[in-house]
């Protein structure tokens, strides 16, 4: 009997969920993060549920880990000290940056810009250069590679990163660079930027090499110190680290190149919400992970999420690939505020935080916040949040109160408007990622997580006409399926500038090749996982017509690939994105393989069925205030429900770590795996995904 | 006055909207613009609007008033004297100045208007102008300096149906493209601002589907009254019944005369505020002038009010009747027909600094120091090795001003989400290398918070080609405030291939250049704010370790570093001598001024040669205009 374990590692708790391989069956432990050292939370999860099933360590033949170790750095400010090589004369490239000041005509008046990631006093230049073309114009001079370093040593710099003019074009020098500084300063970690990012944009690819340089001490740290504790105590399956792209890759892989898991905290939650939707049958989906501070959102088509070229946390944007996961400033814990000056009603970016929260958490927080308007509005009923935390009617109730009176509206009222308004920011993002991009948000359904996005979810349903709106079980540890559950990933890419007209369909081929053979090296040599029967390569070529500045990625197959039938789909798409398509040259600008290992076969685990009637799982009626007026709700316990059961709104199903709102003119049918499908009772929407394939 | 057209008139009765629906149309609006800008970008193909995004887009109501964008409507301009039909499936394009009162300025700004209908009946507009890298004429990127009448700088379109009611009016654009150096640039940056603009008309449709068109056009009127609300408290608090006056210059104008004098007095009567240029030199005779449309100005001061107190606030033309702008005919900002205009990019920018100087003389707050008042311009053209043409058109950039806020960034960016281009991206389009791309140290204007600094450029060209420039601040400073001292002037430096040097004008056309001449392309630094004796040393010294400030400009602060020759330790700041050094300056300078501008114009002039190693312009002489 072999299982697989999904870890994730939230702010709060650490979730941990256990696959039995074979049957499907799931097992889930919960303990308190340790944020000083995550992986002692980690190895503490670990003993309880081992513990409980009684099972030995090496019955795990997977262990698959989501972290936002990487990302924490950036958001705290808590990476290395990164020592900057670059070409004469780019001193100031991350200082001077892309020159654009945010905020529109004026911004400039109210915006300070954030320090750079490699501080410009770490910051040295060496004398050598190679032009566009990758030709050398001027040699590598040695000596003033010393010189700097020796600089750098002094100021005992933690990291460093060489990144030099055009070395996407040739690595010669970034390459020579490198040997000279582990011969004078030792085992030092290097980040070479034709190895990070081999693609044009001096600053772009410094900056994504700088911060691969920034969070590597911590990764490797971190990672380096759970496997050998993992070790310690029996565990022989390898482990695994998720992707922003929600790929898997190797402890190796991270170590050396952690900018590629920047993200791989929300890839976790997108990767669950496509395993356990596939499985009810839907897999064009939008996701949304609702939190305290923020929600993510992104979308699937055909089961794939959209990977994006870029990587965003905080303020940073880097250029690494990642599921295309937008992030708005609405959460839970969203400060609603009246400005004096317009009236206009404002929700968030502030957020109350953890500490001390919402007003309704009763640990001193004042300022009324999303979850005060869901506790006043009746959404969030007091008594019945698992009996964990008991929620402060009357403190959301006085919090709301001071909103409602600068709108000169009652206190149910207010706190609709805060929810409508936070509903509508959550909305925008969903647009960016579906409507804004070519796609009708009423062919997808609505996958919704995290603590909060099942209370949001019916009303965003009904916003975006995405149907069903899918509530999947445990909506809080989603990430950790995700986690269990995914695949191994690499990519190799090269930057190839070249119009249709200068290369051929061979040449083309020949490259993917070679960049296949460098990414499946990696997967092979990542992977001995048991149910490895084979990889799958996927090949992108990224064109543009020629003069334009941005690209999209077109997928091919190396078979018979033609270009001329590459710029035909790349046509169809750039009018589908942009409303008009050139008869311009095409240019290709990146080759990119992707290479994948065999897909998980780990199936769902079901639940009892039972009839239409889902009165055994009530648990009482409780008043809410819904399209202007108070109406009854029903309570259900969603433990108790089973397969089968339609559940008429408006209803609130509670359960441990999560509470799901189903809105009046809207049924929640429970499907065999314990999803809650929501639909409206119209029917409007119903059939416009398309029956779905239930699997056997 | 334009004509119209609905084949559905009903009108759309005003009705009652909650402030929550209306914070929704509010948002999905600016969500909308964003989009505009997002299309635009990904499918333009000059560098100027795809990597620099010079560009404008705004989204407005039935009668045309702006209700996103930012930089006020240019569409009821438009109407009020298009002689013509406006119908569903129409849109204009145009370039003349002169005949949509001056909604763009110069004939290189593509503007695009859509009107959008629902059901038959007008509902709204798209719209956007772009730059064009070239629009034809006498020279390469069509901003000829000695030009003294707009017919030398290139095509001028007056409002024209690019496309009626649907169809391509394909013989008039291949006309316009005919003109043009760079066609294919221009019809994909066409192309990609009607996809813009078409973008805009689909949201605004989609809106009106939502909400009903009735609550749709009534959420707009209240966001333009919530708008003119907020304005006009913010100019009774702000704004005295006093009068105030500010005078700023354009350095010369290519043709050996300046400085031109730009002048304005602001004051508040009742709950209106009026500005007024009279005081402003006579219009040019050269292309510096610049053509100001009034609502364009209303809008600039609105945004430099407001963004102090709610930034998030929609930016629209609500606030319009409340500010009475006045601009005498027949001078720099209101040049008679036909004028040339091509460069007006320095008048355009120094109109902030004159806003900047205005507001601040009361409110503290409002304060800031001059800054990269312009956006200057590089143009390299010519025939490569293959026979190919090539022209490039950079707008360069320099410091941010010394702010209430901090000190001003190094190498930023004064204009809305303007960037630069990737020297990686020039390397490899265009025959020349980038050899140095860093800010000048001490080009910031010392302050307590320090000015940006300008940046330093090295071209190295590689093919043979003709350059030219278009700048400006080389003559008179960009001006520090509250103690804060002037930030460091613009210079253009020619580098041929022997080693000789020479100093490029400011402002000049047809310079060839052989392979293997460098240029080195020196923009301003922005003024400092407060007094730099109040610096905190130890920042002073960090900043010479990062090399933004050197041993020697950090004396200007009066700090004195202990200099660690080889520069491999950071400076530390000599504490005695410092304290010594910042007593006897504090002692030496005496009481500081609210504008320190670096000396009297006559004072500048006198010193031109010496400073600059160009001779002082002669005090312009003022051509006759024809009469209207």
């Amino acid at each position: 009997m072999t299982y697989r374990l999904g870890v994730d590692v939230g702010g709060t708790f650490t979730d941990l969920l256990l696959i039995d391989d074979d049957t499907g069956t799931t097992f889930r432990a919960k303990t308190p993060s340790t944020p000083d050292d995550p992986s002692q939370g980690v190895l503490a999860g670990l003993e309880k549920v081992t513990a409980d099933l009684d099972i030995g360590p090496d019955d795990l033949g997977h262990v698959m880990h989501g972290t936002t170790v990487a990302t924490n750095a950036v958001l705290e400010g808590k990476g290395a000290t990164v020592g900057l090589l670059v070409t004469r004369g780019y001193r100031q490239v991350l200082h001077i940056a892309r020159s654009f000041v945010p905020g529109g005509l004026a911004g400039w008046i109210i915006w300070n810009k954030p320090a750079p990631l490699a501080a410009l006093e770490h910051t040295v230049e060496v004398d050598g250069r190679i032009d566009a073309r990758g030709t050398e114009i001027t040699p590598l001079d040695e000596a003033s590679v010393r010189d700097a370093l020796g600089r750098l040593e002094q100021r005992r710099v933690e990291a460093l990163t060489i990144s030099f003019v055009n070395s996407f074009a040739d690595p010669g020098h970034e390459r020579r660079a490198a040997d000279i500084s582990r011969e004078l300063l030792g085992d030092i970690p290097i980040s070479l930027s034709s190895e990070i990012l081999p693609e044009i944009r001096e600053y772009e690819r410094t900056l994504t090499t700088v911060a691969n340089a920034y969070v590597q001490p911590r990764v490797s740290h971190y990672i380096g110190n759970l496997s050998k504790e993992l070790t310690n105590r029996g565990v022989t399956a390898e482990l695994h680290i998720l992707r922003s792209d929600g790929g898997l890759m190797s402890t190796d892989a991270a170590t050396s190149a952690p900018v590629n898991m920047l993200l791989s905290g929300p890839a976790g939650g997108v990767a669950g919400a496509l395993w356990i939707a596939r499985q009810a049958g839907y897999d064009n989906l939008l996701t949304l992970d609702m939190g305290g501070t923020s929600t993510d959102v992104a979308l699937v088509e055909d089961g794939r999420p959209r990977i994006g070229r870029e990587t965003e946390v905080g303020v940073l944007r880097v250029r690494a690939s990642s599921i295309d996961v937008r992030t708005v400033g609405a959460g839970g814990g969203s400060v609603a505020h009246v400005p004096e000056l317009t009236g206009a009603l404002r929700v968030g970016p502030e957020s109350a935080g953890a500490d001390p929260g919402p007003a309704a958490y009763g640990r001193g927080g004042e300022q009324p916040t999303v979850t005060d308007a869901n506790v006043v509005l009746g959404y969030l009923p007091p008594s019945l949040l698992g009996g964990e935390m008991a929620l402060d009617v009357d403190a959301a109730t006085t919090a709301v109160t001071t909103i409602a009176d600068a709108m000169v509206v009652d206190v149910k009222r207010a706190a609709a408007g805060i929810v409508d308004i936070v509903n509508e920011n959550m909305f925008g993002a969903l647009r960016l990622v579906s409507v804004q991009q070519g796609y009708d948000p009423r062919d997808f359904a609505l996958v919704a997580f995290g603590g909060a996005g099942p209370l949001h979810a019916n009303a965003l349903g009904r916003l975006m006409g995405s149907w069903p709106v899918i509530i999947p079980p445990s909506p809080g540890v989603l990430c950790a399926y995700g986690d269990a559950t995914t695949r191994l990933r690499n990519e190799a890419a090269r930057t190839f500038i070249r119009r249709f007209s200068e290369t051929s369909d061979d040449q083309v081929a020949g490259i993917l090749r070679e960049l296949e053979a460098e990414a499946s090296h990696a997967v092979a040599a990542d992977g001995d996982r048991a149910d490895d029967d084979g990889t799958t390569t996927r090949f992108q070529v990224d064109v543009r017509y020629h003069g334009q500045g941005f690209e999209l990625p077109v997928e091919v197959d190396l078979d018979g690939l033609a270009l001329e039938q590459v710029g035909a789909e790349f046509d169809t798409e750039h009018e589908q994105l942009f409303t008009f398509a050139l008869d311009a040259e095409h240019e290709i600008v990146n080759l990119r393989a992707v290479v994948l290992s065999s897909e998980s076969t780990v199936q769902a685990e079901r639940i009892d069925g039972g009839g239409d009637d889902p009165s055994a799982a009530a648990t009482g009626t409780t008043s809410v205030y819904v399209d202007d007026r108070d109406v009854d709700a029903t309570l259900y316990d969603r433990a108790a429900l089973q397969a089968g059961n339609r559940i008429a709104g408006p209803a609130i199903v509670t359960e441990m770590d999560s509470t799901t709102l189903i809105l009046p003119g809207h049924t929640g049918e429970v499907d065999q795996f314990g999803n809650i499908l929501i639909r409206p009772d119209d029917g409007a929407g119903a059939d416009h995904v398309g029956a779905p394939t239930m699997e056997a | 006055m334009a004509q119209i057209i609905e084949t559905n008139p009903g009108g759309f009765d005003r009705v009652d909207v909650d402030v929550v629906t209306i914070d929704i149309i509010e948002n999905a609006l600016r969500n909308a613009r964003y989009e505009m800008d997002a299309v635009l970008f990904r499918t333009a193909m000059s560098p100027g609007i795809r990597e620099q995004h010079d560009e404008f887009p705004i989204i407005a109501d039935r009668e045309g008033r702006m209700v996103v964008g930012q930089f006020g409507s240019f569409i009821g301009g438009f109407l009020d004297t298009y002689e013509g039909t406006v119908e569903d499936g129409d849109v204009f394009l145009m370039s003349d100045p002169y005949s949509c009162d001056a909604a763009i300025s110069h004939a290189n700004d593509w503007l695009v208007l859509i009107p959008v209908y629902l059901e038959g009946s007008l509902v709204g507009w798209g719209a956007m102008f772009g730059h064009m890298t070239d629009v034809g004429g006498k020279v390469p990127g069509s901003l000829p300096t000695d030009a003294t009448s707009i017919f030398e700088e290139g095509v001028v379109i007056p409002p024209l149906k690019l496309y009626r009611q649907g169809e391509l009016a394909e013989e008039a654009l291949e006309l316009i493209l005919r003109q043009v150096r760079m066609k294919e640039w221009n019809r994909s940056d066409l192309n990609a601002i009607v996809a813009a603009c078409r973008m805009a008309g689909r949201r605004i449709v989609e809106l009106c589907e939502r909400f009903g068109p009735e609550t749709y056009l009534s959420t707009l009127d209240a966001l333009l009254e919530r708008n003119r609300k907020a304005m006009a408290q913010l100019i009774s608090e702000t704004i005295s019944t006093e009068k105030l006056t500010f005078t700023d210059y354009i350095c010369d104008d290519g043709r050996g005369f300046g400085p031109y004098k730009i002048h304005c007095t602001m004051w508040r009567e009742g709950e209106r505020v009026i500005l007024d240029f009279d005081g402003t030199d006579p219009q040019a005779e050269g292309s510096i002038n610049f053509y100001l449309n009034e609502n364009m100005f209303r809008m600039f001061f609105g945004i430099y009010m407001i963004m102090v107190f709610d930034p998030q606030i929609l930016w629209n033309d609500g606030f319009y009747p409340l500010i009475d702008v006045r601009i005498p005919q027949g001078t720099l900002l209101k040049p008679r027909y036909p004028a040339a205009l091509s460069c007006r990019t320095h008048g355009l920018g120094r109109i902030f600094d004159i806003l900047g100087g205005l507001l601040g003389q009361r409110q503290p707050e409002f304060l800031n120091a001059a800054g990269f008042s312009s956006s200057p311009h590089l143009m390299y053209s010519g025939y490569d090795k293959r026979g190919e043409w090539f022209q490039l058109y950079q707008i360069g950039i320099g410091g941010i001003p010394g702010r209430p806020f901090g000190d001003g960034p190094d190498g930023h960016s004064l204009w809305p989400s303007f960037t630069n281009v990737p020297n990686e991206f020039l390397e490899a389009y265009f025959p020349l290398r980038i050899e140095h791309y860093e800010t000048v140290p001490d080009s910031g204007g010392p302050g307590l918070h320090r000015g940006g600094n300008g940046i330093e450029m090295v071209y190295r060209f590689l093919e043979p080609g003709e350059v030219s420039i278009h700048d400006d601040r080389w003559l008179t400073y960009p001006w520090g405030v509250n103690g804060g001292l002037p930030g460091g002037r613009s210079t253009k430096i020619l580098e041929r291939v022997d080693g000789t040097r020479q100093v490029l004008p400011s402002k000049c056309d047809h310079v060839q250049v052989a392979e293997g001449d460098a240029l080195h392309y020196i923009t301003w630094g922005g003024g400092g704010w407060g007094d730099p004796l109040e610096r905190d040393p130890a920042l002073v010294a960090a900043e010479v370790d990062r090399g933004l400030v050197t041993v020697e400009g950090a004396r200007r602060y009066g700090v004195v570093l202990t200099d660690d020759p080889a520069g491999q330790q950071a400076p530390t700041v000599d504490e005695m001598a410092t304290a010594e050094l910042r007593a006897q300056m504090a002692d030496d300078r005496g009481d500081t001024e609210i504008f320190n501008f670096g000396g009297s114009i006559d004072g500048l002039r006198d010193r031109c040669e010496d400073e600059t190693g160009l001779s002082a312009p002669e005090p312009p002489v003022f051509a006759r205009s024809a009469e209207q």
